[in-house]
């Protein structure tokens, strides 16, 4: 089966002349379908910045993504909003709508894939706050949440339409621990039941024992892949390219 | 009503929500586009009085063509014609009757003392079909020497105090060392070069200035025969008077050259003009102030939505639906406080200062172009960059 997402030789950098600056080095990967891959490193090493490359959220300034079969650099508009509704992303922020209630939150990861009978779409929504915990706050906007009610909501959102590939980026952060843990195993779940591909970001040493695979960055470079564990990073060949 | 609109648009109505989420930011944001709607119909009432006033004083008298001196501009500013040209334009076919117009100033004092000045309008008494509508029935009463009539609308005058002049209460006072008698009244206003008007008989009208002689008249006024094109006599009309410094036109032709003379080249006209695109210009930068701070407000929230997959134009229609709103809410109280702001003005200068159906309809609909204008460029920032970029 085609690996859902292809990283070759990425590079990227941040800002123009003097400030230019390199973020992302020569990184290659290849994920497998229905797996949970998970980002680690410290801060500042790029987990946010490559996790948004791969996302289709970010321009691809050197080397190649494939995303669903579908080459990143250079592509259009039209090609990347196609892409982004087969795509479920959890923010480090819950991005909520401050106008929208939980249910309308929700609704929004619906409609954006056109006009659908409206009470199924309600009742998808509602559905999935209640799987979430949420069942007695679909109606409550966003202010009138905890910051870990308003993650679960941001969760839904990204979960409600069924995506192909979820990246998530420390969707945990805000949540205690078994809510986080509970997050976790649904996503790991989805991954079972309908082959969904999870990338997700984390310092969350609970869940790393859900993972199927754990990629470790340091200063833009992947430097850990237990994939490869049995090889230490450091001594893979590296490409001339980049 | 969000369920309405949620129906009406077929996705959340995300702009009303956003709109009503904030009441004092709703707020601030329809007092922004009333205040833009005011300035607007504030200058476009101040021009639209302008207008008003220079049709008006076309309004006492009733031509089919205006024979001028070729320095005129407006109705009352050309030099003075010779006689002679009225007895070539009577010879011409297709022209049934002529009348020699005068046309001046004087100063009338007020029942209360003050100073006015009056237009003066001499047309002969016989030239009764000549006068125009709003003159009425006393112009035969004119036919005696030193009889006027006065208007009932100058401006600074209570119309109560002249209300009941007639022949059998005349009002007698003095204009230019000459001893008038008022027996009857005329309806027309102060304009912005007079407060009022005055009509005589050309005999009085000479001796009230002495300084102009029987044979020079203002205007010609023509009547063409029945049946007969008057923008075709006037082109016969114009070829006959090939050698005389003489405009002809149609009395409608020189109306609209009239206002077009004192709307672009006089300072009042043009200041009024400015006026209304200044208006404009401040109307759209408040209402894209508005528009571009809440846009600038939900960055993070449309990033997120164009993470999830929305398109450019979602966020179109999200600001068209906020402009749509706004226009809506923002006109209302700005149509009602002009309302206001119109009698004010009215009742102070004694202009025909009011709100017409078009006018209103016009800076309504300018009002929802202005929004989704301002809308549709606010949300330009978003067009090109990456989601990523924008949280
Ligand atoms: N928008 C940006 N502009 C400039 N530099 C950035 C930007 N985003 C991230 N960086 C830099 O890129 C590097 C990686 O950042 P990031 O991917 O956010 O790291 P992480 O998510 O692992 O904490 C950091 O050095 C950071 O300063
Ligand atoms: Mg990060």
């Amino acid at each position: 089966m085609l690996a859902p997402i292809e990283v070759r030789h990425l590079d990227h950098w941040f800002g123009a002349g003097e400030a230019r600056k390199q973020a992302i080095f020569d990184v290659s990967l290849s994920i497998e379908p229905g797996s949970l891959t998970i980002l680690m490193g410290p801060s500042g090493s790029g987990k946010t910045t490559l996790l948004t490359l791969m996302g289709c959220l970010r321009e691809v300034q050197g080397g190649s993504v494939q995303l669903l079969g579908e080459e990143l650099r250079g592509a259009s508009a039209a090609c990347q909003v196609a892409l982004r509704r087969r795509l479920g992303f959890i923010f480090q922020a819950h991005n909520l709508h401050e106008s929208l209630t939980a249910r309308q939150n929700v609704l929004m990861g619906l409609e954006v894939h056109g006009r659908g009978d409206r009470g199924r779409q309600d009742a998808a929504a509602e559905h999935i706050l209640q799987l979430l915990g949420l069942g007695h706050r679909v109606d409550y906007l966003p202010e009138n949440l905890s910051g870990g009610q308003k993650q679960r909501v941001a969760i839904a959102r990204a979960l409600v339409s069924n995506p192909e590939v979820v990246f998530a980026d420390e969707p945990t952060a805000a949540l205690d621990r078994e809510a986080g843990l509970q997050v976790v195993r649904m996503l790991k779940a989805l991954g079972r039941e309908r082959g969904t591909t999870t990338v997700m970001v984390t310092h969350d040493n609970r869940i790393l024992e859900l993972a199927d695979r754990i990629i470790t960055l340091e200063d833009g470079r992947v430097v850990t892949d237990s994939a490869e564990a049995h090889q230490p990073a450091e001594l893979l060949p590296r490409s001339a390219s980049g | 009503m969000t369920r309405l609109l949620h129906r009406l648009l077929g996705r959340l109505p995300i702009g009303w929500l956003q709109l009503t989420h904030n009441r004092t930011r709703l707020v601030a944001a329809m007092a922004g586009v009333a205040f833009a709607n005011i300035l607007v119909f504030v200058q476009l009432g101040m021009l639209g009085a302008l207008q008003g006033t220079i049709g008006a004083t076309y309004s006492l008298v009733q031509a089919d063509i205006l024979i001028s001196s070729s320095d005129a501009n407006t109705l009352t500013d050309g030099s003075p014609l010779t006689r002679r040209v009225m007895f070539q334009a009577l010879a011409e076919p297709g022209v049934a009757a002529a009348a020699p117009l005068y046309l001046g100033q004087t100063d009338w004092t007020r029942p209360d003392g003050s100073t006015a000045t009056l237009t003066v309008y001499g047309l002969p008494p016989e030239a009764e079909s000549f006068a125009g509508p709003a003159v009425g029935s006393g112009f035969r009463q004119l036919a005696v020497a030193d009889r006027v009539l006065l208007d009932l609308r100058t401006r600074g005058v209570d119309p109560e105090s002249l209300a009941d002049v007639s022949p059998d209460h005349p009002l007698r006072f003095e204009a230019n060392g000459v001893a008038l008698t008022a027996v009857d009244t005329v309806e027309l206003g102060g304009g912005f070069s007079a407060d009022g008007a005055m009509v005589t008989s050309d005999q009085t009208f000479l001796r009230l200035f002495g300084q102009r002689l029987a044979g020079t008249p203002t205007h010609i006024l023509v009547r063409v025969a029945e049946g007969q094109d008057p923008t075709l006599v006037a082109a016969g009309l114009r070829e006959a008077l090939d050698d005389a410094p003489v405009l002809v036109r149609t009395l409608e032709e020189a109306a609209s050259a009239d206002l077009a003379y004192q709307t672009t080249q006089r300072p009042v006209g043009v200041i009024f003009g400015m006026g209304v695109l200044i208006g404009m210009l401040v109307g759209l930068v408040i209402v894209y102030q508005v528009l571009a701070t809440d846009v600038a407000d939900h960055l993070r929230e449309y990033a997120t939505f164009k993470a999830m997959g929305y398109p450019h134009r979602f966020f179109l229609s999200l600001v068209f639906e906020e402009a749509l709103i706004l226009a809506v809410l923002g006109f209302l109280p700005g149509v009602m406080l002009s309302l206001g702001i119109y009698a004010a003005m009215a009742a102070k200068t004694g202009l025909p200062v009011d709100m017409t159906a078009l006018r209103a309809a016009a800076v309504f609909a300018g009002t929802i172009l202005a929004c989704a204008l301002s809308g549709a460029i606010a949300t330009q920032r978003l067009r090109g960059a990456d989601p990523a970029e924008l949280f």
